[in-house]
């Protein structure tokens, strides 16, 4: 079952742990078959928000919610279950710093 | 033959649900087999006899109810998950069947109603509906809830069991201590929802702790770490004074003014008996069925110690033939594991009964002055009374009155204003 593993942080935060340990978290969720896909972000200040109105498109600057933690990265990962996704996200390096929201991936209903 | 049935209902009923929530790998289908196969047994018991092991027959029963249920709606949706599921339940013919698995079933249960990512108040609520097997409507009028928020809950807790896929497993010997804790912690939260019932509804929240007794009782035949042996042994000393808490007429009685020959004897044995065995070292023997799982946690855990203080209040014939000194090193030890105000609070008023009100009031107004308790009625009441014992009358009488503007509570509130009257009656 996959799991999104959504990494919060803090603005202030966002660089604090290393690019080098994040990618080698990355390799090693790889390595095992744990990983479908994983990016970083940048920062909140370069988000564009979309959307459509009555056929209409409307752009606008980033998403407005005054939140402290910040959307920075995601893991999309291939877990047993959600005990096996908890742990998996426990050593997802930012989980020191910020937080992670670990969401289980719906499948579309197509029938 | 109704009576055979309903009694093997009251006292079978949440294994035979444990197991096949295992089997069928889905909280609700196994709620619907279970009850199928009690109405089987209705229909075919008074035929053919009560089974020589009726729980096995239940299980066997429920589970074939549930296989053919899904076969019979198979034929109209063609659904792959269906197949699976029952491939699942075809499968699994010797597992259901092997005792230790079905013992693990109800741990399993409990372990998984107590998911620390489903909200506290759904492992409340899923913990008494599943493995007590309360109905929703109890549920909801022993925590004056309405009962459709409650089955709300329960439905929404289930929901995420599904859909975010929590596994019906007991934790891993790295996960336990923690997962051990969110349990204790469900089992504490009722206690105490039916401990603390004061007024109306006390009938009914009283049942609350017995549940909660019950449940303790279960996990330490379960699982016998100390921890789960500590908190049933605090649930039983506090059990214990029940009847001598309150008066008659509905006032609270404290823990110095109590008629200890009201106090359950009967529950301080079996509490101090277990606060003992959790104290001392595990002895090799204990890890018997699955040494893994025995406890990696600290010696002495925070259920323990507030059992062991509870014991040494137990174990005083009166009052005043308390020992403080002991109760201070509980303290200390508390402190050290789980440090809080609230538990600092308690030291302090400890320290006065040991080393005079003086003390006492020395570190209750240290802790009223670091900002934390500064909003807690029971300090200000325990500065009070401290003063009060001082002869500092005029203080006694302010930080009461700060404790009555604070105090939600009715009979709480009349002993406050009983203890303003006899301030004023002494001067």
């Amino acid at each position: 079952m996959k799991y999104l593993c959504l990494v919060y942080l803090e603005e202030q935060k966002l660089r604090v742990i290393q690019d080098t340990e994040c990618f080698a978290c990355g390799e090693h969720l790889r390595s095992n078959g744990s990983l479908v896909a994983a990016e970083a972000l940048q920062p909140i200040d370069t988000a564009t928000t979309v959307r459509v109105r009555n056929g209409r498109l409307s752009v606008t600057d980033g998403p407005f919610a005054e939140t402290k933690e910040q959307l920075a990265g995601f893991y999309l990962v291939e877990a047993r279950d959600l005990n096996d996704a908890i742990q998996i996200a426990s050593k997802i390096p930012p989980a020191r710093e910020g937080s992670i929201e670990v969401r289980p991936v719906r499948q579309l209903d197509v029938s | 033959m109704h009576e055979t049935v309903n009694a093997v209902y009251e006292s079978d009923s949440r294994r035979v649900l444990a197991t096949l929530i295992r089997l069928l790998g889905d909280f609700d289908s196994a709620e619907e087999a279970m009850h199928d196969a009690f109405r089987a047994a209705l229909e075919q018991w008074p035929r053919e006899g009560v089974p020589a092991n009726p729980r096995a027959w239940l299980v066997s029963a429920g589970r074939f109810k549930a296989i053919d249920g899904m076969r019979r709606r198979k034929r109209f949706e063609a659904l792959d998950d269906v197949g699976e599921a029952a491939d699942i339940a075809v499968d699994d013919h010797e597992a259901w069947a092997d005792p230790e698995s079905v013992e693990d079933d109800r741990l399993r249960l409990v372990f998984t109603c107590c998911h620390p990512a489903l909200a506290p108040d759904a492992q409340v609520a899923l913990t008494l509906r599943e493995v007590c097997g309360l109905t929703t409507e109890e549920i909801a009028q022993a925590f004056l809830t309405p009962a459709p928020t409650l089955a709300q809950r329960i439905v929404r807790a289930k929901a995420k069991i599904k859909d975010a896929k929590i596994p019906y497993q007991v934790p891993t010997p790295a996960e336990l201590p923690e997962r051990l804790e969110a349990v204790l912690r469900v089992i504490y939260l009722v206690f105490n929802e039916g401990y603390s019932a004061s007024s109306g509804a006390a009938v009914t929240r009283h049942d609350l702790s017995a549940e909660a007794i019950r449940l303790g009782r279960l996990l330490v035949e379960l699982l016998p770490e100390p921890e789960a042996q500590g908190l049933l042994a605090l649930m039983l000393l506090h059990e214990s004074r029940r009847s001598a808490r309150m008066s008659p007429q509905g006032d609270v009685i404290l823990l110095d003014e109590q008629d200890r020959s009201l106090w359950d004897r009967k529950q301080i044995a079996e509490g101090v008996r277990l606060v003992e065995q959790a104290l001392s070292p595990r002895p090799a023997a204990a890890a018997t069925r699955s040494p893994g799982r025995q406890a990696r946690s600290p010696a002495l855990g925070p259920y323990t110690i507030q059992a062991a203080i509870a014991a040494v209040h137990a174990e005083a014939p009166a009052a005043a033939d308390t020992d403080w000194n002991e109760i201070v090193g509980l303290y200390d030890a508390l402190m050290a594991v789980n440090p809080s105000p609230v538990i600092a609070l308690n030291r302090a008023v400890a320290v006065a009964m040991r080393d005079g009100p003086a003390a006492g009031l020395a570190l209750v107004d240290e802790l009223l002055a670091a900002g934390e308790l500064k909003e807690y009625r029971l300090a200000h009441a325990a500065r009070a009374e401290l003063c009060r014992r001082l002869g500092r009358t005029d203080e006694a009488r302010r930080s009461y009155e700060r404790a009555l503007k604070m105090t939600r509570q009715e009979p709480e509130r009349r002993l406050i204003e009983k203890r303003l009257a006899e301030l004023t009656r002494s001067v």
